[in-house]
């Protein structure tokens, strides 16, 4: 059961298969079993259950909110929930209980989903491994897959303490790994510069990062407020479509959104792609990209051509320099962003009484972690009065021109971009530590940046096993608002490449003991 | 009216010279309305110091609600009571546009004869302090809603201040941004207590060019906002509440040399502060420059108990305040008639010909037609909307009486006016209202009293004990002698009581028959009409 998809188990709940209390219990053991990856920061287990059960009394009624009533959902711990400590991953905000909640939380709890835990990421969303937060890292669910073990010929007991772990990718990979490892059935992650897709691909789920303007940021605690969305994390497409028509729409507590009215849609179930245009930036095409995710892209590319689809190479020739503008944008709104967090009037306080500098500086330096004052330094940098027209202005009009690389090549007739979203799949955490969190970030933000820089909507699907056994996945980029067109060409696709389900019997099996053995203590 | 403003300096500009002591006894300044050229040969012949003074005026926009936040805005409310979490810079709120400050900012700038930007931007700026919950203001520093206006106004000047003169000063721009907490320090305590009503209340930034010259300028200057502002009710401008906060910029130079360094004097509270403040400070750069000093570009503060400026420890001091687009606010975006979108929703624009079409009438056209309308003089106009509701008090009782308006203005100047003063009155405030002064006018004017008894009448009625004038007239029998034959009486007893001055005036000494008046006058309690009792001496001497 925990193992559908989000349609699949709302069926269930509406046929009465399964009571809402029922599977967020279930969910909640397999939390619990599943501890060890570290996906959660905050599991709700007392209002998730209080919320199962008010879902349960409308299903009795027959009074269902509709397709997300009584589904377990995470939230990645950037959205602000009333009542519930909202960390970001920060010794900052430990112990900071928002006073409201996220328009995008609202819009799910409204619906009758059922919030069943806050989930990990890098400090303030800032990194791409999901490595880097206070609470120590996330750990892929794939690293105990049958798939990836029986590839690395490790079959060592899953708890051992072993060096092959794998990171989920990030920022989101709290998120990720929730959705992967069958613990919710959709999340919520945010999205700056690939924080949602990025840890999708490596976890083997669905991450849509939408269009910029159409899901509310109100109450998302901002990394780079004009590039930030939030993201939804689901185990197949449909899904995402999904909650995208529960969260999307303008929100008056967020002057960014667009004003006109969204229409929630289903995507079709018969989907013809023979009339479309597949755009292939060749600019994406570059050293770092493994043979096998090259080869799974090629492939990909094919399966459009063979169903009748005009595939042709294009070019976004201002890509190379994405990375560079990203680390100026991203770095300056940081620093501005990360100025109220003072000590005064929420989060940590620094005991130091000298004088109010003091305490500021001593907060500042006790709440953040080394990435985070990176960050506001050198946004700093770039935004002093010598400095601004040299980085800030100029790394703004560089946006401008990535941004028309998109306008160009969709106005030429290319419907929807088709690219790699990593590099490769993913590494064991002792690798990925071997570099620091800012090279990181500009390696593996790569592919997924730009949407973020022009504030198109993008989805990555998984789509195959490396060698390794691990997921690859492939992002589709689409026109702005389009996010039907983009996510029915995500789901005809998703279909043809047959992305094989993770394989936890082992995991599972063990969380089923654990919860037996709960059942058995506590009658 | 208006003078013009380049090459008009006829009339609008200062000589400065240093003057000894004048730190400590209070710096005033220099004799007005001289020729530039004269007085650049002074009796040291050394040149002359040409003062340049610059404004910052920050109106707080009389709104319901904070310019970002749905918060209440009132001056009185307990500390920390008005306080949404986007105020409070809960992570994650956003700020959303109040229409309403829009609008105050849009009317403001076409007052003053501004250029409306149909399109400004919002930046953040930047820096640390106590009373600033997200470490950043959000203002408009690159592209504000309205550029390039331009202010009136008038002062007296010359010996006796009687001379009045109009003058201009540019205004550069109005930008709106938001106001900051406050912060209480404790020094016993070492604590700073903050309160954060205030934060986040929508403030217009009236940015004036340097084209005044001395204290008493950029008073007259901030007065004439000020009543401005209070017409169009765009803001309160209450300046002891705060609501009107002046920052100047003042620096001295001598003419012909290009501007010298100048120092800003911040957060000015009162009129009077500013004309002390401003010409305290043009005397204090030019104390130092004549000592060989040097002026640093700094930030100082008023202290009215010492009567000085002094610099201000670190805050605004030298820094980089690290402007950047606020990335959460789109473009405003302002519409007129011509390019307002059909099918859009009023409540969702903000429309500049419409708010134009309902400016009210601003003090200068008031003050015009009250001139023309009435044929008082201009400098009565001044008074008149200087004094909150004494224009109103005025036009009613002009309204009310038979009197001629030129008649009314003196009593409603002179005699309300000044009697209110003395006790430190406002028109509100006063026991005579409207009503009581027209019935008063109406009896002066009907000939039913003299005007020395109208004058007695008034006396009465600012006790304020609810009489009207007629019943204090009778009480006090104060009413002219009607009676022809009973004047006629007492003219001739005092005729013949004062046969040596009746033999003077039969000998050609008119003169003397004033004083005949008087003893008429003195005999009937100036009961009598001056004017017919002139009549009936005249016809009796000549018989």
């Amino acid at each position: 059961m925990l193992r559908t998809a989000l349609r699949e188990v709302s069926t269930a709940l509406k046929e009465g298969q399964v009571s809402p209390t029922e599977l967020c219990q279930r969910c909640l053991s397999l939390i619990k079993a599943t501890k060890f990856l570290n996906a959660y920061i905050t599991v709700t287990e007392d209002t998730a259950l209080r919320q199962a059960e008010e879902s349960e009394k409308r299903y009795r009624r027959g009074q269902s909110l509709g397709d997300l009533d009584g589904i377990p959902v995470a939230v990645k711990d950037n959205f602000s929930t009333t009542g519930i400590e909202t960390t970001c991953a920060s010794n900052m905000l430990k112990g900071y209980i928002p006073p409201y909640s996220a328009t995008v939380v609202q819009k799910l709890l409204d619906q009758g989903a059922v919030l069943i835990g806050k989930t990990n990421l890098d400090e303030f969303a800032m990194g791409s491994g999901s490595t880097d937060g206070i609470f120590g890292p996330v750990r892929n669910p794939w690293s105990y897959s049958k798939q990836y073990r029986e590839k690395c010929g490790q079959n060592s007991h899953l708890e051992n303490e072993d060096s092959s772990w794998l990171i989920t990718g990030g920022s989101s990979g709290g998120s990720a790994a929730a959705v992967s490892s069958f613990t919710c059935f959709a999340a919520l992650g945010s999205d700056t510069g690939g924080s949602t897709r990025n840890p999708a691909a490596h976890c083997g789920v669905v991450g849509l990062k939408p269009t910029y303007g159409l899901v509310s940021r109100h109450g998302l605690i901002p990394l780079v407020n004009s590039m930030d969305v939030p993201g939804i994390l689901t185990r197949c497409v449909d899904d995402a479509a999904t909650v995208l028509g529960v969260l999307a729409g303008h929100d008056p507590k967020d002057s960014t959104t667009v004003q006109d009215p969204f229409n929630p849609f289903k995507l079709p179930s018969v989907i013809d792609v023979s009339k479309l245009c597949i755009g292939i930036p060749k600019e994406y095409h570059i050293p770092g990209l493994s043979s096998e995710t090259l080869a799974v892209w090629s492939k990909a590319a094919d399966l459009f051509e063979n169903a009748g689809a005009r595939v042709i190479e294009v070019s976004l020739p201002h890509t190379c320099y994405s990375i560079v503008c990203y680390h100026v944008l991203c770095t300056a709104e940081v620093a501005s962003n990360m100025a109220r967090f003072d000590g005064l009037e929420y989060g940590h306080r620094s005991n130091m009484d000298k004088s109010t500098e003091s305490m500021y500086a001593a907060t500042r330096r006790e709440g953040f972690n080394d990435v985070v004052r990176g960050r506001i330094l050198s946004g700093n940098y770039f935004l002093l009065k010598q400095n601004y027209e040299k980085y800030f202005i100029k790394a703004q009009k560089v946006r401008r021109l990535i941004a028309n690389d998109f306008v160009n090549v969709f106005s030429s007739g290319v419907d929807v971009l088709l690219t790699p979203t990593t590099l490769r799949d993913a590494v064991p955490y002792v690798e990925f530590i071997k570099e620091d969190n800012r090279t990181r970030s500009a390696q593996d933000d790569i592919f997924t940046q730009a949407a973020n820089m022009s504030g198109l909507p993008a989805v990555s699907i998984p789509t195959a096993l490396s060698e390794k056994g691990l997921p690859i996945g492939l992002q589709f980029v689409g026109r702005a608002f389009q996010e039907l067109q983009l996510l029915t060409v995500a789901k005809w696709f998703e279909k043809q490449a047959k992305f094989p389900i993770l394989q936890l019997q082992e995991m599972l099996d063990h969380a089923d003991a654990l919860s037996h053995q709960k059942i058995s203590l506590s009658s | 009216m208006a003078a013009p403003m380049s090459g008009g300096g006829r009339l609008c500009r200062l000589a400065w010279r240093r003057r000894a002591g004048a730190l400590h006894s209070g710096a005033q300044p220099a004799a007005l309305g001289r020729e530039p050229g004269k007085v650049a040969e002074t009796q040291s012949g050394v040149a002359p110091w040409r003062a340049v003074v610059g404004l910052e005026v920050h109106a707080q926009i009389n709104s319901n609600s904070k310019i970002f936040s749905g918060s209440q805005v009132q001056f009185t409310a307990p500390p920390n009571s008005l306080v949404s979490f986007f105020d409070a810079s809960l992570p994650g709120t956003l700020p959303v546009l109040n229409r309403r400050c829009v609008e105050a900012a849009v009317m403001t700038g076409l007052a003053l004869s501004c250029s409306i930007n149909k399109k400004s931007l919002f930046d953040r700026k930047h820096y640390f302090y106590a009373d600033l919950p997200a470490g950043y203001q959000i203002t408009q520093q690159r592209l504000p809603i309205a550029v390039n206006g331009n202010l009136s106004y008038t002062l007296y000047v010359g010996a006796k201040q009687s001379q009045m003169v109009t003058k201009n000063v540019r205004i550069k721009q109005i930008q709106l941004e938001q106001d900051s907490g406050k912060s209480l320090h404790n020094d016993a305590r070492s604590q700073t207590f903050i309160d954060l009503n205030r934060a986040g209340v929508g403030l217009m930034e009236v940015v004036m060019e340097p084209d005044m010259c001395c204290g008493e300028e950029a008073a007259a200057a901030v007065r004439e906002l000020q009543l401005i502002l209070q017409t169009l009710g765009s803001s309160q401008a209450i300046m002891a509440e705060g609501q009107l906060r002046v920052d100047a910029n003042v620096s001295v130079r001598h003419p012909g040399e290009p501007y010298g360094v100048r120092t800003e004097v911040k957060n000015i509270n009162s009129l009077r502060f500013l004309a002390r403040a401003v010409d305290y400070e043009i005397q204090r750069q030019i104390e130092e420059l004549e000592n060989g000093g040097t002026i640093l570009n700094e930030t100082r503060a008023f202290d009215y108990k010492l009567g000085c400026t002094i610099p201000m420890r670190d805050k605004e001091g030298k820094q980089d305040y690290r402007f950047m687009p606020e990335p959460n606010l789109p473009p405003l975006i302002l519409y007129d008639a011509k390019s307002l979108p059909a099918n859009i929703d009023d409540q969702q624009v903000v429309n500049i010909d419409w708010i134009q079409e309902r400016l009210p009438d601003l003090p200068s056209v008031k003050r015009a037609r009250l001139v023309e309308q009435y044929g008082i003089l201009p400098e009565h106009s001044f008074t008149l909307l200087n004094e909150d509701g004494l224009m109103e008090l005025f036009e009613d009782v002009v309204r009310k009486t038979q009197m001629n308006p030129k008649k009314v203005i003196g009593w409603v100047i002179s005699e309300l006016l000044g009697h209110l003063k003395q006790y430190d009155l406002t028109v509100k405030e006063s026991p005579v209202n409207s009503v009581s002064l027209a019935d008063l006018l109406n009896l002066l004017e009907r000939g039913v009293i003299s005007s020395s008894a109208a004058k007695q009448v008034l006396e009465e009625l600012w006790k304020g004990e609810g009489k009207t004038p007629l019943q204090i007239v009778k009480e006090k029998r104060l009413e002219l002698i009607q009676n022809q034959r009973e004047l006629d009486q007492i003219c001739q007893a005092v005729m013949e009581g004062h046969q040596e001055e009746v033999m003077e005036i039969k000998a050609g000494n008119k003169k003397v028959l004033n004083k005949l008046i008087g003893l008429v006058q003195r005999a009937t309690q100036r009961r009598a009409d001056p004017i017919l009792v002139k009549q009936i001496l005249e016809k009796k001497l000549s018989q």
